[in-house]
């Protein structure tokens, strides 16, 4: 056997994971920018089922690009074990000495990346085009930036329990969004606190905090108590 | 750091003993396995054989601690701070690779993972043992099914683990690299490691044979 001496510094497993799944996501390509164009179509959809009523528009803008952040974070979550689960990377995954919890949080975290973040850069954006008033887009930016971490820590859950399915893609969203709503709420909430509104910004926004904090706290328990039970 | 210090000489592993006693594994409510008992002892190795289906990979599943068992016991001696699926190395069916990454890419992702630096080797050193060291490089979807198989093999040497569980080791493999793998087993059968390999083709391993479904 050759020494081992000469060899680089080893990185520890959950660093090599995130950078795994970040490098993964880079190569395939298409999640983020597939994130951002549903989007986009969604955003534009209701623009145009609810029609050139800009005052309606602003009022609602809030809900509208929460909902569409909601469904457009589904997008490729059901893969977020799938993909592990067939090519035999789970059942590494599971024999190795790190707490497979800590595996399902940094999976989570590079899921998010890619995912959920360049959702919350985009918002602006389409906040101005459903005529979101200039004084509720930070709010907007900062709701989704503190929210959409739960809505994916609360997907892996079903993305854990759907993983032997081959079209586990509709399951997930059935079991996942019921689920999303307290977030979905004080989100809303948080976004449309500005001047006119009798909530101040604060209050919905450190529940949603609390909220994500909660599925942090508790989604990865869940989630890996799921993988090994469905992996069998 | 202790097992880096050791040479060739002395046997790498501390001894063990795995005893499996009346171990029954049940597959979405059938039994699969049922009342199964064998010991195997450091450097011995246990071959798998059984026609398809007798339960040959649901025992081997069963060992790594991926299907719960139904009854028994499987204990190992002396007592370990680790389960025996963490210190085992479990090459399934499917090869564990990335086909979007590189070959050393996947190992050295690996040799983090399976929480290496015990004593095994380099993944560019363990791609040299398997043969594979020109397609380091390469993404592992351009490989062919025995370079991906020869790849997974390879992580049985970068990460060092004292029980190998093989389902089918030398599927699509060439008679060089069953060679190959012949003699990486027996280095870590003397090595002190403990081998359970599933196999309808004949591996050159020397220790017990269990057959499965016979009965039926």
């Amino acid at each position: 056997m050759k020494s081992h001496a000469g060899q680089a510094p080893r990185r520890s497993p959950l660093v090599a994971l995130f950078l795994r799944d970040m490098s993964i996501a880079r190569r395939i390509g298409g999640g983020t920018s597939l994130g951002i164009v549903f989007f986009l179509i969604l955003v534009t959809l209701s623009a145009f089922a609810i029609g050139p009523d800009l005052l309606l528009l602003g009022k609602i803008a809030p809900a509208i690009l929460w909902i569409s952040s909601l469904l457009a974070a589904l997008l490729g979550l059901d893969r977020l074990f799938q993909a592990d689960h067939e090519d035999g990377s789970l059942d590494i995954l599971l024999t190795s000495r790190t707490p497979l919890e800590l595996i399902v949080l940094v999976k989570c975290l590079a899921h998010w990346l890619m995912t959920g973040l360049p959702l919350a850069a985009a918002a602006p954006f389409f906040g101005v085009m459903l005529n979101l008033p200039a004084g509720q887009i930070r709010n907007l930016v900062l709701s989704l930036l503190a929210g959409s971490p739960a809505l994916t820590l609360i997907g892996a859950i079903g993305a854990a329990l759907t993983v032997t399915l081959r079209r586990g893609g509709l399951l997930l969203a059935v079991l996942i969004l019921p689920l999303c709503v307290p977030a979905l709420i004080f989100g809303v909430a948080a976004a449309e606190a500005g001047e006119s509104s009798p909530v101040p910004f604060a209050t919905p926004f450190t529940i949603l905090c609390a909220l994500t904090l909660m599925a942090a706290a508790g989604a990865p328990f869940a989630a890996a108590a799921a993988l090994r039970q469905t992996s069998s | 750091m202790i097992e880096e210090t050791r040479g060739n000489a002395c046997p790498g592993f501390p001894f063990m003993q795995l005893s499996v006693s009346g171990l029954s594994v049940q597959r979405s409510g059938r039994a699969v396995i049922s009342g199964l008992s064998f010991a195997l002892s450091a450097g011995e190795s246990l071959t798998v054989a059984g026609p398809n289906g007798a339960g040959k990979s649901t025992l081997l599943r069963a060992l790594a601690g991926l299907l719960p068992p139904a009854g028994g016991e499987i204990r190992i001696t002396p007592e370990a701070e680790y389960t025996l699926g963490e210190l085992s190395h479990y090459i399934g069916h499917a090869d564990g690779l990335k086909t979007h990454l590189t070959v050393i890419e996947n190992l050295t992702f690996l040799a983090a993972i399976l929480d290496a630096g015990h004593g095994g080797i380099s993944a560019g050193a363990a791609l040299a043992r398997v043969g594979l060291s020109h397609a380091a490089r390469l993404p592992v979807s351009y490989l062919s099914a025995g370079q991906k198989r020869r790849a997974a093999l390879a992580r049985l040497l970068i990460a060092k683990r004292p029980v190998w569980l093989l389902d089918e080791p030398s599927t699509a493999l060439d008679s060089a690299s069953k060679a190959m793998l012949g003699r990486i087993m027996a280095a870590h059968l003397a090595e002190g490691g403990i081998i359970i390999a599933a196999t309808h083709a004949e591996l050159d391993l020397a220790g017990q044979t269990l057959r499965l479904g016979e009965a039926a």
